[in-house]
């Protein structure tokens, strides 16, 4: 792998630079070196931590008419549409949505041509999703295939390289204003495709609309994602989309790093239990849905008690129901003895449990395949399925927190992806994909392996138009010089 | 058998993998983990077997060391089955020398001593200095009692020390999950829990496809990240050449043996007889195998490994190297002065590998064997749990 250096090396310069390393990212870069354009991408990370969130990232969403090997029935236009609205509750960009569900289509034949593979069935069909297919060995083996694909094409690739802004210079394109291995360059290029991510690492960021609060929040992905570059596009005047106090996070284990805990961290204990806060407080129905479809609200749940932390607690019944987490459960053979070894108000919490199981039936094996029906009655708030006796020894405990998958908060963008000033007008030469635009398609809720739909489609179609805008220029000006002609791949 | 920490920080990295899953496409290591919550000294012992060492789990894991999670599961799998080549070949005192590239060559220099000692006591020395030829040859350096009866003694020797650690190593593993553990999979594979049952014709026959086939090197269709960053299949084609080898070698002996003692030739055999072709391929396999795979070893990351599971490869790998050149330079330089002294040589190294073997890397395919069944075992009642969840 080519090591970066900086030192005694020539000026960087580039056709179109790509700030960012994720998916998006690569996308971006491995379509425009792929339409001919030199390509320089600048990873804010340390090669070892390169990617971004799609590090953590598992499958993706696309639309399909058939059941394959790899998905076990049809996703067609219709549904998919259906399912973005509903999440996303209508506020989509129709015409981005429209692309984004249309372009899927063709991402797994694209992804394989790059190098990527899928995860062959297991046991039957039973591991595989009707709606999402699997790349083999999740995100980083898919971030670590684009990469060599990139360099293969081509692509110059920076590591520890942070983008902080970008200088218009009228025809001649654009600088690149870049902090490379310590060092401050200014890169001209023709063209620059943001795919920086969004801002969840930046926690004086966060406390702006959260306060104090967010000191407690934990970030479930990369610690890079700061959102430098997307403060310096909203304040060079690009139209803000997606709600700027809006993230979405789940309730995951209280003891995972502040940083980059990933999937490991998260804890699916909650809808068989009760779930209460530190003054020993239930608070929510923990059987209002099935838990798919509602564990991504418990994050923002946690985020408003007290010290924004809670406790999952259940009994013996339920153990080894779910999958396990990283960290090891809290285990008591009483409930006095479980809360002893909890930080929360103890009487409280004893008098919650026992109103919740006076409350609650007799059930000795819960159902978690649907909703049940089993409820408790006289309690407040009430447990509407799942809800039974805590009453099987030993007791077991979680402790969890918010942690934070990705905010809302992005730059509006066209269909060629260019960024959109608040006047309507394109900011020159800069583009936008990935993480930082996708509140024009998705400005809340959140739909499994979509994210990396919008990363693949709009990185694409970002690197391409990009490519076309430098090569255009280039075209127009005169003939095209000969070593960036060199770079043409068919 | 593990010491207490080691088994701790193998459970702790266990019980991260187990939250992820993300690399239960590579290979059966991660499938096999998932039935279990809880990982005893025997389900170690079991899943550290059925590594084959491709470190894709390593390439694709978000939390390798520097991350504070710090997953590095090919390492620790490899100590694990460092460990159960000590524990399981007995007597365990053996297992000292073995944990250097020193023990086993001075092993092998040993042997070298030991059979020239033999010929210049027995013989004089004058027969290891002028060449032999004709039927027999091989027989005035080396008589032909004293190679068939030490090497029958030692082979039997290391076949017993193999049945042995085999019949050890099955019990421990089969503890299995528990109906608990076997609960705990993915929503919404909530089925009744699978019960552990004996491993049956079917599993035999299906581990051997899988230990001939070199199936969980082949990272689930992306290959194996060895030597370097990057998917191939170099490792797997080696180590079939190897494999290969050793067979043809072996055949070669056993048709020589027929050839000798019941239709009545002796060697040395012409070229073109079965015996010299056989052993020629294999030599040859052999050779390239053991080279590429001790040229890959020197060229991949040393992180994702331990470091005495690296030195037994080394020490296996060139011991067979220099057996099968010396074979090799034996067959060409048959006819001159030069024979007694490889004949030597070859004699005295391969007394090093035998005795070497039930100790060394060698003794691998044993306890992957055995792992494999297991797991084709599981492999089996999951898919049968599997068809009858989507026939629902």
């Amino acid at each position: 792998m080519v090591r970066p250096r900086t030192d005694g090396q020539p000026p960087l310069d580039a056709d179109v630079v790509v700030a960012g390393g994720g998916n998006a990212a690569l996308c971006a870069a491995i379509e425009a070196a792929s339409h001919g354009a030199r390509v320089l991408l600048l990873e804010r990370a340390p090669e070892h931590m390169r990617g971004g969130n799609s590090r953590h990232t598992r499958n993706i969403r696309y639309l399909h008419d058939e059941r394959t090997a790899y998905v076990t029935g049809p996703y067609r236009r219709d549904e998919f549409l259906d399912d973005l609205l509903r999440v996303g509750g209508g506020q989509a960009n129709r015409a981005h949505a429209e692309t984004a569900i249309a372009e899927s289509r063709l991402v797994p034949e694209w992804m394989a041509r790059q190098g990527v593979r899928w995860q062959q069935p297991l046991r039957g069909t039973l591991h595989l999703s009707r709606t999402n297919l699997f790349f083999l060995g999740g995100g980083k083996a898919l971030v670590n295939t684009y990469y060599d694909r990139a360099l293969r094409l081509g692509v110059r690739v920076r590591y520890d390289a942070a983008v902080t802004g970008v200088e218009d210079r009228g025809t001649a394109g654009c600088a690149v204003l870049a902090e490379i291995a310590g060092a401050k360059q200014a890169i001209p290029c023709r063209a620059l495709v943001v795919a920086a991510g969004g801002f969840e690492a930046n926690i004086d960021w966060l406390a702006r609309y959260w306060g104090e609060a967010a000191r407690r929040f934990l970030i479930r992905g990369t610690p890079y994602n700061d959102g430098t570059m997307l403060a310096a596009l909203l304040e060079r005047g690009a139209q803000p989309v997606g709600d700027p106090k809006g993230f979405h996070a789940l309730a995951i284990d209280a003891r995972s790093p502040r940083f980059d805990g990933g999937i490991v961290t998260r804890v699916d204990s909650l809808p068989f239990g009760i779930v209460v806060n530190t003054d020993g407080h239930r608070f929510y129905d923990e059987g209002e849905d099935i838990w798919p479809k509602r564990y991504a609200i418990w994050g923002g749940l946690v985020a408003a008690q007290p010290g924004q932390l809670a406790y999952s607690i259940f009994d013996a019944k339920s153990w080894g129901r779910f999958i396990p987490p990283a960290y090891p459960p809290f285990r008591a053979d009483t409930m006095p003895a479980l809360a002893l070894q909890l930080d929360l108000h103890r009487e409280q919490f004893l008098a919650t449990v026992e109103m919740f199981n006076r409350g609650a039936p007799a059930v000795r094996r819960i159902d978690m395949s649907a909703l049940d029906g089993s409820a408790t009655s006289g309690v407040t708030p009430p447990k509407t399925n799942w809800a039974s006796r805590l009453d099987t020894p030993p007791f077991y405990a979680f402790p969890v927190r918010p942690g934070i998958t990705f905010t809302y908060l992005g730059v509006t963008v066209d269909a060629q992806t260019r960024v959109i000033t608040a006047s309507g007008a394109p900011m020159p030469h800069v583009y936008a994909a990935g993480e930082c635009m996708s509140g024009n398609i998705l400005a809340s809720g959140y739909l499994g392996g979509f994210g990396l739909t919008i990363g693949t489609v709009f990185g694409r179609l970002a690197g391409r138009e990009a490519a076309a805008h430098a090569m255009g220029r280039e075209t127009g000006g005169g003939a095209r010089p000969a070593a960036a002609a060199g770079h043409v791949r068919a | 058998m593990y010491a207490p920490e080691f088994l701790r920080e193998a459970q702790r990295q266990l019980g991260v993998c187990n939250a992820c899953r993300y690399c239960e496409g590579y290979c059966a290591v991660f499938p096999a983990l998932e039935l279990r919550t809880e990982i005893a000294s025997g389900d170690l012992t079991y899943l550290a077997n059925l590594c084959h060492d491709c470190r894709d789990c390593y390439t694709a894991c978000m939390f390798t060391p520097p991350h504070e999670f710090a997953i590095n599961i090919p390492k620790v799998l490899a100590d694990a089955r460092v460990r159960t080549y000590e524990h399981y070949s007995r007597p365990r005192v053996l297992a000292l020398f073995r944990r250097s590239v020193a023990g086993t060559a001075a092993i092998s220099l040993g042997g070298i001593v030991a059979v020239w000692l033999a010929i210049v006591t027995f013989l004089g020395p004058v027969v290891l200095t002028v060449a032999h030829r004709g039927p027999g040859a091989f027989y005035t350096v080396a008589p032909w009692l004293a190679i068939i009866v030490p090497a029958i003694a030692i082979s039997l020797y290391g076949a017993v020390v193999a049945v042995v650690g085999a019949w050890e190593f099955s019990r421990d593993i089969r503890g299995g999950p528990t109906p608990a553990d076997a609960s705990a999979r993915p929503l919404p594979a909530d089925q009744p829990p699978a019960t552990v049952k004996p491993t049956r014709a079917a599993d035999v026959w299906r581990a051997a496809l899988d230990a001939v086939t070199l199936r969980f090197l082949k990272g689930g269709g992306a290959g194996c990240y060895y030597p370097r960053q990057r998917g191939s299949s170099q490792r797997r084609i080696l180590h079939h050449f190897v494999a290969g080898g050793f067979l043809a070698a072996l055949i070669s002996t056993t048709i020589a043996a027929i050839e000798q003692d019941i239709l009545g030739r002796m060697p040395p055999f012409p070229l073109l007889s079965l015996p010299v072709v056989f052993g020629v391929a294999g030599g040859v396999l052999l050779i390239v195998g053991t080279t590429g795979l001790v040229g890959l070893k020197m060229r991949s990351d040393a992180e994702p490994t331990s470091a005495v599971m690296t030195a037994m490869d080394y020490a296996f790998l060139v011991l067979l190297d220099l057996v099968a050149i010396t074979g090799m330079l034996l067959l060409v330089l048959r006819e001159t002065r030069l024979m007694p002294s490889l004949l030597v040589v070859h004699l005295g190294l391969l007394v090093g590998l035998f005795i070497t073997a039930p100790y060394g890397k060698f003794i691998h395919f044993v306890y992957r064997y055995l792992a494999l069944a297991r797991r084709a075992g599981e492999e089996r009642l999951e898919t049968l749990a599997g068809e009858t969840q989507a026939g629902h």
